[in-house]
């Protein structure tokens, strides 16, 4: 296992090294001049050079390249213009309350999905299987920021019942002292109950959005796996024993089921990353994501560029974690390998 | 005329698949009876519906299957019409089946002693504690080497013999009075196959326990079996004592297997096939006797309903209008 963790490791390496020349690149190769944006619209030619050569940017490519790498390697992700503030700590800041967003999510997509898929499976043809098949096909076609818009318009314009999606709490509300940064945790720590619900109300909107968004991949992976592995041999077998139907369905079947799903997993998850650009934008949540964005638009290399290789790192621990709980459903794979 | 109350005994049994080509007939009026201890190869190509019969018998039948009628009455218990529950406590614990490719019929990712505490907890009262030596004897009787630490094996990693030897474990390890093998050396070695034939029918004896050999190989059951019941295309055509149905076969299909079974020191070219192929079990105007269109005997009268059954004598029955 330990040998496992680390050859994979070891393989995401190279990846590393390519996202970081990559990004930088992508970031150069934008249209739009920083040292012209931060030197302002009314700015002399010779204000402009000034705070190019103040951001770096008056060096050959490569020269700013060594830079970058050389800070890197301390741990420096470099400044934000835009905020003047560490783009490490900006992203430490932030990042809980986008894994926060998107491990609740994945959380609710999957109470609803799994459930729907094995009962879809088991009943193939009956009203629950046409069911999941229009739920799927629906959270599939519906672009995740009109159904973030829809059930903000729906939910709280029109009938009132949701929170003003106006980021992570109300305004009524202090955060709960730092612990782990997910609001939820750390106001329960604190035992502050209020503070908690009030937390809960604001993430409804944004989780069901995106629960909406990943429910159909995770639904007719189960369906699937579930039909494929419920006509094999080995489940006749089981049947033949007299085992009851649901050790069959649960012990026997959904355990080997699990397989495709958590890889379809994985890559939702990494979905759901890229999604929460969009969803932090439509409820105002202060995550990596609309940092990100904000940055983008302001030409503002040093975010973006820590925030592509934040999200690349969470990929690669993703994928890890896929592979060992592989290892771990599965005991052909840990041989095979 | 065996005068003993018959262990298992199908009457007129019928059996449909609804799919989206139509209406498959896949059994139709199928009697027969297993007796206490006996061994009964049912016997036909691949196709004539032979699985198909037990796994109505037993309960097994997937979703689009479905009985039309008949009677199957094991142990003073008609399993037609008994409950799903009913039926799950004599599966593995009064009748147990086992299957061909024995590699995919067990869960590749449970440990194969896991698989067999899994019926013991089911259908016996061991205590928890007790689980883990039973599962070991259970693997200690079907004569698996170092049974320990085969426990602790997962099906990838045993051969194909030592996972059909597992199979059988979990098939015996209620001691069931009757055991359906589904071609269970398909897909072994030749000596291999010989080693499980005889595994079966060794434990078999010890244990009085009826067994029903699914086969294509006629070969195998006139090795293995009492008596045996031809089937061809979801009908019996002929029941005889073995010896009785290789010495005179009275159907004309059973004669063309016979023709068809390849013994040592036969030339290739003196196998005969049989001409054409089993009928789509589809069509809606299926003749009386399914295999009058392969037959060379066959006369116009073959077609019509009911389908002729003779009595050739004791124990011995055919279902043909001109039987040879």
């Amino acid at each position: 296992m330990l040998r496992l963790i680390g050859r994979r490791l070891l393989a995401a390496i190279p990846n590393v090294i390519g996202i970081v020349i990559v990004t930088f690149i992508l970031t150069r190769a934008l249209p739009g001049d920083p040292a012209a944006f931060y030197a302002g619209p009314a700015a002399t030619q010779e204000a402009v050079e000034q705070v190019r050569a103040k951001l770096g940017l008056d060096q050959p490519l490569w020269a700013q390249f060594v830079d970058y790498v050389g800070d890197l390697a301390q741990g420096d992700l470099g400044l934000s213009v835009s905020t003047g503030q560490q783009v490490l700590d900006e992203i430490l800041r932030r990042l809980p309350a986008s894994l926060e967003l998107t491990l609740l999510a994945l959380l609710v997509a999957c109470a609803v999905a799994l459930p729907l898929g094995i009962v879809a499976a088991t009943r193939p043809g009956s009203w629950i299987d046409h069911a999941c098949r229009l739920i799927t096909t629906l959270g599939v076609s519906l672009p995740i920021f009109f159904t973030g818009l829809l059930l903000a318009y729906l939910f709280y314009y029109l009938l009132g019942i949701a929170p003003p999606p106006v980021g992570r709490l109300d305004s009524m509300f202090a955060p709960p002292p730092h612990l782990t940064g997910f609001y939820l945790v750390d106001s329960l720590a604190a035992g502050d109950v209020a503070l908690f619900i009030a937390a809960g109300k604001q993430m409804i909107l944004p989780v069901l959005t995106l629960a909406i968004f990943v429910l159909a991949p995770i639904a007719r992976m189960t369906r699937a796996g579930m039909l494929g592995v419920l006509s094999s041999d080995f489940i006749r077998t089981a049947r033949a024993s007299g085992l009851s139907s649901s050790t069959v369905l649960y012990r026997y079947a959904f355990r080997n089921a699990m397989l495709p799903v958590v890889t379809t997993m994985g890559m939702v998850f990494s979905f759901m990353l890229g999604s929460n650009v969009v969803i932090e934008k439509v409820f105002a949540w202060p995550g990596i994501g609309s940092f990100a964005v904000d940055a983008l638009v302001q030409s503002d290399y040093a975010p973006v560029q820590g925030f592509v290789l934040v999200m690349a790192l969470l990929f690669v621990a993703i994928n890890l974690m896929i592979d060992i709980l592989y290892t771990v459903i599965d005991p052909r794979v840990s041989i095979d390998d | 005329m065996d005068t003993r109350v018959p262990l298992l005994s199908v009457e007129s049994l019928g059996v449909e698949f609804r799919t989206r080509g139509g209406i498959v007939h896949a059994l139709e009026d199928i009697s027969f009876s297993v007796g206490k201890g006996e061994t009964v190869g049912i016997v036909g190509e691949s196709g004539s519906g032979q699985s198909v019969l037990f796994y109505a018998v037993l309960g097994i039948l997937d979703a689009a299957g479905r009985i039309t009628g008949g009677r199957a009455v094991f142990g003073g218990l008609d399993l037609v019409r008994a409950s799903a529950p009913e039926l799950e406590e004599i599966r593995g614990r009064e009748a147990a089946m086992i299957f061909q490719n024995p590699r995919v019929a067990l869960n590749p990712i449970r440990k194969v002693g896991h698989q067999i505490e899994d019926v013991l907890a089911r259908h016996t009262s061991t205590p928890s504690a007790d689980l883990r030596r039973r599962a070991i004897e259970a693997l200690a009787s079907v004569r698996i080497p170092d049974p320990e630490r085969r426990y602790h094996a997962y099906p990838f990693e045993l051969s194909g013999g030592l996972c059909q030897r597992i199979m059988i474990a979990i098939a015996l390890a209620c001691t069931p009075s009757l055991l359906v093998a589904d071609e269970p050396t398909t897909g072994l070695d030749v000596t291999t196959q010989a080693a499980v034939m005889d595994l079966i029918g060794e434990l078999a004896r010890q244990r009085n326990m009826a067994t029903v050999l699914i086969t294509h190989d006629l070969g195998l059951a006139a090795e293995h079996c009492d008596r045996i019941v031809v089937m061809h295309a979801g009908h019996v055509v002929e029941t005889a004592p073995t010896a009785e149905l290789f010495a005179h076969p009275r159907h004309p299909y059973t004669a063309r297997l016979i023709a068809t079974t390849p013994h040592a020191g036969s030339d290739l070219r003196s196998l005969a096939a049989i001409p054409g192929y089993l009928p789509d079990l589809r069509r809606s105007d299926l003749p009386a006797c399914r295999f009058s269109e392969r037959c060379e005997r066959a006369e116009p009268a073959c077609g019509e309903r009911p389908l002729a059954r003779l009595d050739a004598g004791g124990v011995h029955s055919v279902a043909c209008r001109s039987p040879l």
